[in-house]
């Protein structure tokens, strides 16, 4: 199993007539990912290498079955296009668009769950969701993951996504699904709705976390999995020498008192019984001798 | 980006919310002008971001033409932490019965907008927060509904004012509000909100962080861009459109992604080295970029080495190998390098780089590996 996407789930790219939508959209298809549908209501008509391309999601959804939806549109468009995902009848969103003003996700992911309780959002500014073998949905390299599980992996980070794929795949440790949920202020999904997803999926034995600096979403997600986590977890944060104060890239990491710091995050990741590797490959290894207990290997 | 006072009290003021009548001005001669205009005593006050001015000696009170003649050209010109004052605001000295506090930031646990009220303003208001919480009213804001009056008022009067402070209270904190969204900002921050004599309040200070995301929808942001708090390193890579923070070590880091970019940090502290930076040259890794970020930590004068890390994504380990030789090419570094070339075809982008490998530019196979040749090129662990 996988958690979220799948490969019998169907993708609208909101922006596939553009140069990223177009690179991603046709890259995630060539990776075996139901690609069905582009949107763009200049275009309606016109379809890409073979893609049909509608005015609306409603449109493509009507037409083609799409399941999910797949944003490429500039940040100044993400959230007219989330609306347009939403009311179009998809039920999962994943916004790769970085640079989105905070108050658009704010607003949209508030009017999502009071108006579309039953549509999960994934991102802004995320590298997507990949379940190896059955769907890639965004810009994750797909080929760098091993199929299979018994892994599933959340990440805020989009290299260290990547990076934590590749040290499992070096391992010879497959993936069920690898959640990439963006460093936003206000990520559609979170860690938690990716634990206890991984937790209700019989083939993901084991999670790999990893976090960074900012916000509480680590100190939230080590609560969750004391209280309801029975599957083991790995984790590493980035960003333990990081000046207080200092902004490092991501919009959501910055460091305030010593809430937010990845000292406290690992400390309270630690208290919940979660192996905490100092570096991404540390992790990597005690993912290892996770799975090596567990008897999968 | 940050705001100084006068900006953000300018922004206020486009909302209605009142603030004391003043000026910004940039030489003595105008302060003055200012102040006989507005009549004494006026207050004189540094525009700079960094805190702890009235500690500095840069709030002055001025009683008449004399003292903002003194004041005006002890605070121009003045350093304070290493920041030279350019700006002074001059403004109407208000009588002050009461100070308080408030607020509207993006509380990211609630994914709502919090606001925060409290009857003990003007003093370190985190200090209030630590030492008696619940002296801060707050309330949560669901940006689909936005602040209605009705809650507005149930959460001034949760605050405890001054009742002769409700009215003026409620109606300042929905232009806040307003400001706050419209203006697409972090922070909205009113710390003293104060309460005259009269029974008037008004906004004495302002406290504005814009969202960097927004500036599409308020083009007139981008005369802030200029003011921004960087130091000279941070300058040349913000001119070259890279994400640079300077930091006090030695080692110089560059790396793909904002996450491994903060974990090379990490690990080069792990290994007993410093670094001297943090540098997110992006998902890929073409000559430009590579070149550009070079030459800025090429002209950092503590940079004793620098590690280059590298993870291949979508973008090809040969693209970044080649990238890496011509920027290479076109600048000249003084520092030894160390790369570490993982991912995607990193045996065929090893295989470019290994022509041009030497002493002073050497490849290590994984990060923990790059990190320990780069902090002993550099000369060792710091003490």
């Amino acid at each position: 199993m996988s958690i979220f996407v799948d490969e019998t789930t169907k993708v609208v790219y909101q922006g596939l007539t553009g140069s990223q939508g177009r690179f991603y959209g046709l890259l995630n298809k060539k990776y075996g990912t139901k690609v069905v549908a582009g949107t763009n209501p200049k275009k309606a008509g016109t379809d890409v290498e073979g893609i049909p391309v509608f005015a609306s999601v409603a449109d493509a959804v009507a037409e083609t079955g799409a399941t999910a939806s797949c944003v490429f549109i500039p940040a100044p468009g993400v959230k007219d296009a989330v609306l347009d995902a939403a009311r179009g009848g998809v039920k999962f969103i994943v916004v790769i668009t970085e640079g989105v003003p905070a108050h658009d996700e704010a607003w949209f992911y508030n009017e999502l769950r009071r108006d579309f309780p039953d549509v999960r959002l994934l991102g802004p500014n995320c590298p997507g969701i990949i379940s190896p073998g059955k769907a890639n949905i965004g810009i994750t390299a797909g080929h760098i993951a091993k199929a299979g599980g018994p892994v599933g992996i959340v990440s805020r980070s989009g290299t260290l996504t990547y990076q934590a794929l590749y040290e499992l795949a070096q391992k010879d440790i497959g993936v069920t699904t690898c959640v990439g949920i963006g460093g936003d202020p206000v990520p559609g999904t979170s860690f938690i709705d990716c634990l206890a997803a991984f937790e209700a999926d019989d083939e993901t034995k084991a999670v790999m976390m990893i976090g960074e600096i900012g916000g509480s979403a680590e100190e939230e997600a080590a609560a969750f999995i004391a209280s309801n986590m029975s599957k083991p977890v790995v984790s590493y944060v980035a960003g333990v020498t990081a000046p207080a104060g200092k902004k490092m890239g991501h919009a959501g990491a910055i460091i305030s008192g010593s809430k937010g710091t990845a000292q406290a995050k690992m400390d309270a990741l630690r208290e919940a019984g979660v192996k905490v590797g100092l570096n991404p490959t540390e992790a990597g290894e005690l993912m290892a001798e996770v799975i090596k207990e567990l008897g999968l290997s | 980006m940050d705001l100084l006072e006068y900006q953000g009290k300018q922004l206020f003021g486009r909302y209605g919310i009142p603030v004391s009548p003043g000026a910004a001005v940039t030489t003595v001669d105008e302060a003055v002008a200012t102040a006989e205009g507005l009549g004494y005593p006026v207050v004189v006050k540094a525009q700079v971001l960094v805190g702890g001015r009235g500690k500095a000696g840069g709030v002055k009170l001025a009683a008449d033409v004399d003292e903002i003649r003194t004041h005006a050209s002890n605070i121009l010109g003045m350093d304070i932490k290493g920041h030279r004052v350019d700006v002074v605001w001059i403004e109407k000295a208000s009588d002050i019965a009461e100070e308080y506090y408030a607020s509207f930031t993006l509380d990211r646990a609630a994914k709502q907008h919090l606001g925060m009220l409290s009857a003990q303003g003007g003093v370190e208001i985190e200090q209030v927060a630590d030492e008696n919480p619940d002296a801060i009213a707050r309330i949560h804001v669901n940006p689909v509904d936005g602040l209605s009056e009705v809650d507005c008022r149930a959460w001034v009067e949760a605050a405890q004012l001054n009742p002769a402070a409700t009215e003026g209270a409620v109606d300042i904190l929905l232009k806040l509000y307003e400001a706050y969204t419209e203006g697409d900002a972090d922070l909205c921050e009113i710390n003293p909100l104060i309460l005259t004599p009269d029974g008037r309040v008004h906004a004495l200070d302002a406290k504005v962080t814009l969202d960097d995301n927004a500036v599409f929808r308020h083009p007139d942001y981008e005369q802030y861009d200029a003011i921004q708090l960087r130091d000279e390193r941070e300058q040349a890579a913000h001119d070259k459109g890279l994400q640079y923070v300077g930091l006090d070590g030695f080692v110089g880091v560059i790396a793909n992604g904002a996450g491994l970019a903060m974990s090379t940090v990490d690990i080069v502290n792990q290994v007993g080295g410093k670094p001297a930076n943090f540098l997110d040259i992006g998902g890929g890794a073409n000559a430009d970029v590579m070149a550009g970020a070079l030459e800025v930590i090429n002209n950092d004068p503590n940079v004793r080495s620098i590690f280059i890390n590298i993870f291949g994504g979508i973008t090809k380990g040969e693209e970044v190998a080649n990238g890496i030789v011509q920027a290479l090419a076109r600048v000249k570094i003084d520092s030894p390098i160390v790369i570490r070339l993982d991912g995607t075809n990193a045996d065929e982008g090893r295989a470019i780089l290994a022509p041009h490998l030497s002493d002073r530019l050497q490849l290590q196979p994984t990060m923990l590996d790059a990190a320990r040749s780069a902090v002993e090129l550099a000369g060792g662990a710091s003490a």
